[in-house]
């Protein structure tokens, strides 16, 4: 049995859309009506050749919101290898080195799915790999800087390979001026737990696109938190597959996109193992005109995965006017022997009983309305569990507000 | 020594059908100290009126005077009223995601106040003022109303009421949905903030059993949008005893 769900907004409380001329997307993304061929994400293209993709046009889903200009070259046959500044910070039992593709790790996580990630993986002869030692635990975090200086169009390829039994966080910091194509695998071992942080922090008018895969082992876990801030247009796809039994990912994001910039996050949770777990957990805030985010869940529960038990939820603030945030949660499913399977979305504005409340308490309304965004980001920054990042965050917040008050 | 004056209020709410009038020509005056109990059947207008003391962006005063020491609060924001000294315990508190009650309370006292609290001291009045409320210490890491009970938002309101200090507060049903000992503990907290700061009370309820713990000076009867009679406690045990049907047949003629 195949059933394709688009599911409609759920209005909760605080998120009920107001309307005021703010466009609050949520539309079927397949099927009759729609102007894209019907195609279930079991059967697009994997490759690494970039010559077996297609170009980029709107008639592929995937490509629905971002069109080949906005992409300003990422989807070129060839790209350059970037050569740019990446530092990383690790306590010593880290190995960190770079790899061609005889290397095992190499495309050991996943292969490209769209054209940007292939140019990439074709264009980057080394991949930057960071091992996490098998059967230890990181007492501290290890922490990658990517500082591009210029805006050729390039390539980069991560993998973050965490053998069996390891623990540990890796946070991949992405700043400057940047066109930037980039794959990031990420393969967990057997009993490994594994946090990942990839934040885009990017100066205005920096183009990123990012495909990061992940592959976990059995019973491994995965929280994988993508942060997206800075930049024009970014989009990131991140995939979990889940191929062995008892492994549990959780897909956390966070964005805030101002004028003019837009951030698509486009998941896939692959469920094609028994008893796996996955967790989906989305919220953006947008403020200005065109500001515009796009979030794209799409869930496979394949035949063989009886007992999957997977949510998923996107979540948006809409602060003025002008913005757009479209929201499509998608799950397929193959089998009816699950646990659970669900999902929910919504995008609206302020909640003015919120404001109202927080007001009669004497608090003026730009605190108030700080406070309200703050604390709908906070579920998923509370989550990322490293103080520095949360006070980077929370100052970065801090300062898109004080832009929006300006 | 303050006042609060309420003159001819008239206030509307926008409705599919266009503008409804609730309140229609209020009267009422509360001086510091004083305890006004408003009693009304439902739908009388109660909570409009004190949203409207608050400041509520949905109900529209077409007419009359809040006063407060002789300046217009219905010139001031809602946030100027609190600060002004106005407070407003709220039969539905809402939620807050993502909005600890610690540092809500500490961003109100500071809005309050204009300065933010001596945190040795602050801390100690919150953790007093809990316990006094029975409130479990744990509460201050959750989320503002996220998941509390009925019983337990009440709690938050008067918690709130004990540590901003209003100079007049006025409670929308805070005695509803609580139980015997709740009633007793929160009214308890109502009168500590009445002895501590010389507070002013409007008190909306529908049971006569708070006012055994809160006791007013003046009880007034609530009917289609203005105040159809004052009296004193005695007043109230009427009330309970005979109903408002006087009243709204009254009105309705
Ligand atoms: N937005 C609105 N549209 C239509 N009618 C409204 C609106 N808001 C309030 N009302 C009406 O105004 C009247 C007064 O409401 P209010 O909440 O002030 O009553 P109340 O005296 O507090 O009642 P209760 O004892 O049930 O709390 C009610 O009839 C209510 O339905
Ligand atoms: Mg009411």
């Amino acid at each position: 049995m195949t059933t394709q769900t688009p599911l409609a907004q759920d209005a909760q409380h605080g998120l009920v859309a107001h309307g005021h001329g703010a466009e609050l997307a949520n539309q079927p993304t397949y099927g009759p009506g729609s102007e894209v061929p019907i195609q279930t994400r079991s059967q697009r293209v994997r490759s690494t050749k970039v010559a077996d993709f297609a170009a980029v046009s709107r008639r592929e889903e995937q490509w629905k919101y971002t069109t080949s200009e906005q992409l300003v070259g990422l989807d070129a046959d060839e790209l350059a290898e970037y050569m740019g500044d990446i530092q990383s910070k690790h306590s010593e039992e880290v190995v960190t080195s770079w790899v061609g593709p005889e290397n095992a790790a190499f495309g050991a996580a996943g292969i490209p799915e769209d054209r940007p990630s292939a140019a990439a993986w074709e264009s980057a002869a080394q991949a930057y790999l960071v091992t996490l030692p098998a059967n230890h635990k990181l007492e501290t975090e290890v922490q990658i800087t990517l500082n591009s200086q210029d805006k050729t169009p390039s390539a980069m390829h991560f993998i973050v390979n965490a053998l069996a039994g390891s623990e540990g966080t890796v946070i991949i910091d992405h700043k400057g001026d940047a066109v930037l194509a980039e794959n990031l695998e990420i393969i967990v071992g057997d009993n490994a737990h594994l946090t990942v942080v990839s934040i885009q922090d990017w100066n205005d008018g920096s183009v990123h696109s990012s495909a990061q895969y992940a592959k976990l082992g059995r019973n491994a876990t995965l929280k994988h938190v993508v942060v997206t801030l800075g930049g024009k247009v970014i989009r990131v796809t991140p995939t979990a597959y889940l191929e062995s039994p008892g492994a549990s990912v959780e897909l956390l994001g966070l964005y805030f996109a101002d004028a003019g910039q837009q951030m698509e996050h486009r998941l896939f949770v692959d469920h094609a193992a028994p008893n796996c777990r996955s967790r989906v957990t989305y919220k953006g805030a947008l403020q200005g005109k065109n500001a515009h985010t796009i979030w794209v869940g799409d869930v496979l529960i394949r035949a063989a995965a009886e007992g999957t038990d997977t949510y998923e939820l996107n979540r948006n603030l809409l602060l003025t006017d002008g913005c757009r945030a479209d929201s499509v949660p998608n799950l397929e499913i193959e089998t009816g022997q699950i646990e659970g399977a669900g999902h929910a979305s919504a995008s609206g504005r302020f909640d003015d009983e919120q404001l109202f409340y927080l007001r009669a308490r004497g608090i003026n309304e730009p605190e108030a309305r700080r406070l309200v965004v703050r604390g709908f980001l906070n579920e998923i920054i509370q989550q990322i569990k490293n103080e520095e990042i949360e006070a980077r965050l929370l100052l970065a917040i801090e300062n898109e507000l004080a832009r929006s008050n300006s | 020594m303050s006042l609060l004056e309420i003159k001819n209020l008239h206030v509307s709410v926008q409705t599919e059908q266009g503008a409804k009038e609730i309140l229609r020509g209020v009267d009422l005056s509360i001086r510091s100290g004083q305890t006004h109990a408003i009693m009304g059947p439902n739908g009388s207008g109660k909570s409009t009126l004190a949203y409207s003391i608050a400041g509520h962006p949905k109900y529209e005063v077409t007419e009359g005077e809040i006063l407060l020491d002789g300046q217009n609060v219905l010139e001031m924001s809602v946030d100027e009223r609190a600060r002004a000294g106005l407070f407003l315990a709220m039969q539905y508190p809402v939620e807050i995601p993502g909005v600890s009650v610690s540092n809500f309370l500490r961003t109100a006292k500071t809005a309050i106040d204009g300065e933010a609290p001596a945190l040795r001291g602050w801390i100690k009045d919150v953790r007093e003022a809990m316990e006094a409320l029975k409130m479990d210490k744990s509460f201050t890491e959750r989320n503002v109303n996220e998941g509390f009970s009925g019983g337990e938002k009440k709690r938050h309101e008067i918690l709130q009421l004990e540590l901003l200090k209003p100079k007049f507060a006025v409670l929308d049903e805070t005695d509803s949905g609580l139980d015997v000992d709740a009633l007793k503990i929160v009214s308890e907290g109502v009168n500590r903030a009445k002895a501590a700061g010389d507070m002013g009370v409007l008190l909306i309820t529908h049971y006569t059993r708070i006012l055994k713990y809160i006791k007013p000076d003046f009880v007034h009867v609530f009917v289609a949008g203005k105040v159809a009679e004052e009296g004193g406690p005695e007043l109230a045990d009427r009330l309970e005893a005979e109903g408002y049907d006087r009243y709204v047949s009254a009105a309705a003629n």
